[in-house]
């Protein structure tokens, strides 16, 4: 089992050229499944008999000399808020409990034609809401380098899975954050594209204007291949910007010769000292490379997480309104139709979700419409508008991904706002809808993993990439000690 | 749309009820004719086995997504432009509320942008009715309420509900307040249907609930402010529309004669007692919580796709009446050319004129022995051109006409000399006509003098001798012409 | 716009929401997020002193328009497979319970 490769750009070249078989490479990873998983929890659903007979076609396919495609045999583990037809589908919540989509999401259907095998749906935040999974009905994620802390989240299932090599690599989404977090506390790469790269036809909905679809891997040029392979125009989702499929992986041997990074110089405060002194390592080895720092502010990013927390919780509230126990999911029986909702809704939600539920619902109802929502809407232009003004001295800019490492389960339960908080670096590209990746940069004093975040402007993946690249190759020629 | 800032067209006084104004605004849906629903492509059809035609977007399942049908917007186009509205750039809004027909808990529908602003409709009497805008928004589901009584809502044991009517394609007509009377009210819908039946828009059947109508009325005495509306669903036919209208106004008359205050409210007419009731009152009202959807991207048609659908634009129903009018002499809104373009058979009038017959005559035989027939005739424009030529030559009376028109309408055409010959209408052709008036002048010399003072009743002998001299043959009209002209 | 936080969301006001968003909560629960809510909305207060006045709000964040599809029928989803996922379905149809109580 050892000698199977690890990266999906490995299997997926072992796999076409017919030197490994999909399936070995599946066994190895549903044993690593089979071996940790309970002290883990990373999936929801592990789904070995549908993986066993897709692995089991692929091989077939590659025996006729056929090319299952540029995904042959790669495991992938899918964010169980990604509809799989006749596969259970729960967003982690009680209100969805047994559901099966009549219907794929376009990135399941494009992996699967692409020859990746899906080997389960990975645990979250209940409808992504969160940031360390501790808000699934299911149960919390942990760490696979700490099990006593979590995963980080909302997609926290998603980073563990690949952390624990579970799958060399997986889906999340990221509505505030809940790709970048994630990946930055289990230490993995993890990529939310720019808005209307990826299809968002079949992912659940969360917040519509900000839900973006992305990739966790171990490595960058995983992240670059997954990305690659789902981005391009879907004509079932309006917000899909009509192009083809970005190209990244060509770049990812470019160096940052020249290349302009910024610094925020009045960035939102209150991270780790072990956070920022890993920020300022990757500022140093950019520079070394042959960058060129900038001082960038962008004054109004501090008004990010109200505008957020207005935004998303005001569509959430909106596209959570559908769960109503009419036409599928869970119903709580009751004497009349109204009282049906109310009672469905109630048991159906845990209690983050109706936070969110009735906090965007209060910032869209009829008087405080333009105190709060209205008012957030246009925060999120001044925060457009100085990302603009960035991006015009900046090719990219580099940040913490997440204030603080991976927290201790529990810690932050109680205290909502707190939680919040470990978002504030990650939400302004979502109000944005710009690009944004996190690379592990090294680790702290108590070891465990800290990100840096790469922040691009509209489709600059590839400047984005090239930069990720180039920090993963100072990690790994220091040998991840500088 | 607060009251306060409704405009109302004075009311001319000429309809009044107990010295009451009737003051009138109409919401119209309509659903349109496209093959498959406003945001996703499973069909359109009315009518089939119940979920048949659902997708992900139409049942609002977890992740579906809509994206937006481009016929829809261009019949919705064509509705604004037939209506003399604007057609301007327009977005999306949800509209928040939950009913168990209604899948996403939202109905996607146009809000403080629509795509046609600011357009009229013209009765056939030449009065201007407000169209304040015609919006793109998707229709729901269908539920049937199971037990209770008469399948109502209240006391029924459960309810079932098909999806295949949601997010069907909706165009809703938000008119002005400028209707006066419920005949003003009957006649724009009517109006409005034909315009788009005539743009293809829609089939607008009232009775299929394809066209649906919602009434706002208050009252006020002339020249005070305005009253409070309440507004009047279910109404499922013209008829219903007038009488509807005119109970609410009379119930609103009656509660302020009695030194009572109007609640607004949303009624609901009662077919079966001819009355409105109570379905909801404004207190209880949802708040919408409106707000751009995020799904969908702003929508801005150009100049050039809408002038497009302006040129293709076929004649409307007022166009078509004046034309009709100006060819048969007849007027615009009288009841022949009304009717006659109501049923779309003005083009088939104006081509049995073009094969040589009175076009006044054509117009008076298609409304009274065309009722049945759609706007394509099947009795060829010539043939009855042909019958129309040899009544208007004498060679048919006015009854025989009638009686070969029946026979045409029944084998769907034919040739009128051969119907009329089988059945022994002979000709009577004008100079021996003449030469028979004549005679009888001739031998009733007393009748013919007192007939020429200016005594009518004396034309009936001269009429029964002529008819008696004629077996019958000859035409009464044109007797009574022949001896009109003669007296000079 | 109030200033202290208990003035910022009643628990009337918090009752009436839940009662729009169809959560069924007991006066407990109404009190609890009352404080967590007004908590929120204190923290979110750092943008009412902001003049947004000029500032055009964002809706989306990459500007697209008229995005259509064409008028073309796809197959329906099947039936069976729509309801056996439902809660209760009767002759072809979703079922619920007597709709009534559904203004307000
Ligand atoms: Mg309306
Ligand atoms: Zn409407």
């Amino acid at each position: 089992m050892s000698a199977t490769p690890s990266t999906a750009f490995e299997i997926a070249a072992a796999v076409r050229a017919g030197s490994v078989r999909a399936i070995d490479v599946l066994e190895a990873h549903l044993g690593r499944i089979a071996a940790r998983e309970t002290d883990i929890h990373a999936f929801n659903l592990v789904t070995a008999d549908e993986a066993r007979a897709a692995a089991t076609r692929i091989d077939d396919l590659v025996a006729a000399g056929r090319d299952p495609g540029p995904l042959a045999g790669v495991p992938i583990a899918l964010k169980d808020n990604m509809c799989t037809r006749g596969v259970p589908t729960t967003c982690s919540s009680r209100i969805l409990e047994g559901w099966k989509p009549p219907y794929d999401a376009t990135v399941v259907s494009r992996l699967a034609a692409m020859g990746a095998v899906s080997v389960g749906k990975t645990n979250l935040d209940e409808f992504a809401m969160g940031s360390s999974t501790e808000n699934s009905a299911f149960g919390v994620t942990l760490n696979p380098r700490d099990t006593s802390r979590v995963a980080g989240g909302s997609s926290g299932g998603s980073a563990a899975a690949v952390a624990a090599a579970f799958a060399p690599v997986s889906l999340g989404s990221d509505t505030g954050g809940s790709i970048r977090q994630p990946a930055a506390l289990c230490g993995v790469v993890g990529v939310k594209p720019t808005y209307g790269t990826v299809s968002r036809y079949g992912l659940v909905a969360f917040a519509s204007s900000l839900d973006q679809i992305g990739p966790f891997s171990a490595d960058v040029r995983d992240s670059a291949l997954i990305l690659e392979s789902i981005s391009g125009h879907d004509p079932l989702d309006s917000t899909s910007i009509p192009q083809g499929p970005l190209d990244l992986v060509s770049v990812l041997d470019h160096d940052v010769k020249g290349m302009r990074i910024g610094r925020i110089t009045d960035m939102p405060e209150g991270a780790d000292p072990d956070v920022l002194g890993r920020l300022e390592a990757a500022f140093d080895a950019l520079r070394a490379a042959g960058a060129t720092i900038v001082d960038v502010e962008l004054p109004s990013l501090k008004y990010g997480l109200t505008a957020y927390y207005l935004i998303a919780p005001a569509e959430a509230s909106s596209n959570l309104a559908r769960y109503d126990g009419v036409r599928y999911g869970r119903r709580v029986d009751a004497v009349d139709t109204n009282s049906m909702y109310m009672a469905t809704r109630a048991a159906g939600f845990g209690d983050e979700v109706k936070r969110r539920i009735m906090l965007g619902t209060y910032a869209l109802s009829a008087g405080y419409y333009d105190a709060y929502y209205g008012k957030a809407l246009k925060v999120r232009r001044l925060i457009s508008d100085d990302f603009a003004r960035a991006y015009a001295t900046a090719d990219v800019l580099l940040t913490p991904t997440s204030p603080i490492p991976a927290f201790k389960v529990g810690e932050k339960a109680d205290d909502p706002l707190s939680m919040y908080l470990c978002d504030i670096y990650t939400i302004p590209t979502n109000l944005a809808g710009h690009p944004a990746m996190s690379v592990p940069f090294g680790e702290s004093r108590d070891g465990l993993p800290i990100g840096v975040q790469v922040m691009a402007s509209t489709l600059g993946e590839q400047p984005m990439f090239k930069v990720a690249s180039a920090l993963e190759r100072h990690m790994n020629s220091s040998g991840g000690r500088s | 749309m607060s009251p306060a800032e409704i405009v109302v067209a004075p009311n001319d006084g000429s309809y009044l009820i107990d010295g009451y104004e009737l003051v009138c605004g109409l919401e119209v849906h309509v659903e349109l004719a496209t093959a498959t629903k406003l945001f996703s492509a499973s069909a359109n059809r009315f009518g089939d086995e119940p979920n048949t035609h659902i997708d992900p977007v139409t049942l609002g399942l977890p992740g579906a997504l809509p994206v937006l049908n481009r016929h829809a917007v261009e019949l919705a186009m064509r509705i604004g432009l037939a209506l003399n509205c604007t057609v301007q750039p327009s977005t999306f809004h949800r509209k928040n509320y939950f009913y168990p027909d209604m899948p996403k808990a939202y109905q996607i529908s146009q809000y403080d942008q629509p795509i046609n602003v600011d357009g009229w409709l013209e009765l056939p009497g030449g009065k201007r009715i407000g169209v304040e805008r015609a919006h793109l928004e998707e229709d729901t589901g269908k539920s049937t309420h199971v037990g209770g009584t008469g399948g109502r809502i209240h006391g029924s044991d459960h309810s079932l509900i098909d999806f295949n009517r949601a997010g069907v394609p909706l165009v809703e007509i938000v008119g002005r307040p400028d209707i006066a009377s419920p005949d003003e009210a009957k006649q724009y819908v009517t109006e409005l249907r034909q315009i788009l039946v005539a743009v293809g828009a829609s089939d607008a059947k009232m009775e299929e609930g394809s066209m649906r109508c919602d009434a706002n009325v208050s009252v006020r005495k002339p020249g005070a402010p305005l009253g409070t509306r309440c507004e009047i669903k279910n109404v499922n036919s013209v008829r219903s529309l007038g009488r509807a209208i005119e109970y609410e106004a009379r119930r609103q008359i009656a509660l302020i004669e009695a030194g009572e205050s109007i609640r607004q409210e949303t009624r609901h007419w009662d077919e079966t007692d001819g009355r409105t009731h109570t379905l909801r009152t404004k207190e209880d009202a949802d708040d919408y919580r409106y707000f751009l959807e995020p799904d969908l991207v702003p929508l801005d048609p150009g100049t050039e796709w809408i002038e497009a659908v302006r040129a293709a634009l076929p004649m409307l129903p007022r166009e078509r009446r004046l034309r009709l009018s100006r060819a048969t002499g007849a007027p615009a809104d009288g009841e022949a050319v009304m009717v006659v373009v109501e049923r779309g058979q003005d083009d088939y009038v104006l081509a049995v004129a073009e094969s040589g017959a009175d076009v006044a005559r054509a117009l008076v035989h298609v409304k009274e022995a065309y009722a049945e027939q759609g706007a394509r005739p099947s009795v060829p424009a010539a043939d009855l051109a042909r019958m129309i030529v040899m009544e208007t030559s004498g060679k048919l009376t006015s009854t025989q006409a009638k009686t070969v028109l029946a026979e045409l309408v029944a084998n769907g055409g034919g040739d009128a000399e051969v119907i009329a010959a089988a059945k022994g209408f002979e000709a009577m052709d004008v100079s021996a006509l003449e030469a028979i008036v004549d005679d009888a002048i001739a031998a009733q010399p007393d009748a013919w003098a007192k007939y020429c003072a200016g005594e009518e009743k004396a034309m009936g002998a001269l009429v029964g001798a002529i008819m008696k001299a004629s077996k019958g043959k000859a035409d009464g009209k044109a007797v009574t012409a022949l001896l009109q002209s003669k007296r000079g | 716009m109030p200033d202290t936080p208990s003035e910022r969301i009643s628990a009337a006001a918090v009752a009436k929401v839940a009662r729009l968003a169809r959560l069924d909560v007991s006066d407990d629960e109404i009190n609890r997020m009352t404080g967590q809510l007004a908590g929120m909305l204190e923290h979110f207060a750092d943008i009412d002193s902001l003049d947004l006045s000029d500032v055009a709000p964002m809706t989306q964040p990459y500007p697209l328009t008229n995005v259509f599809r064409e008028d073309v029928v796809a197959p329906s989803l099947d039936r069976d497979e729509v309801l056996a996922n439902a809660p209760a379905a009767e002759d072809g149809r979703f079922r619920v319970p007597p709709i009534i109580g559904l203004d307000g």
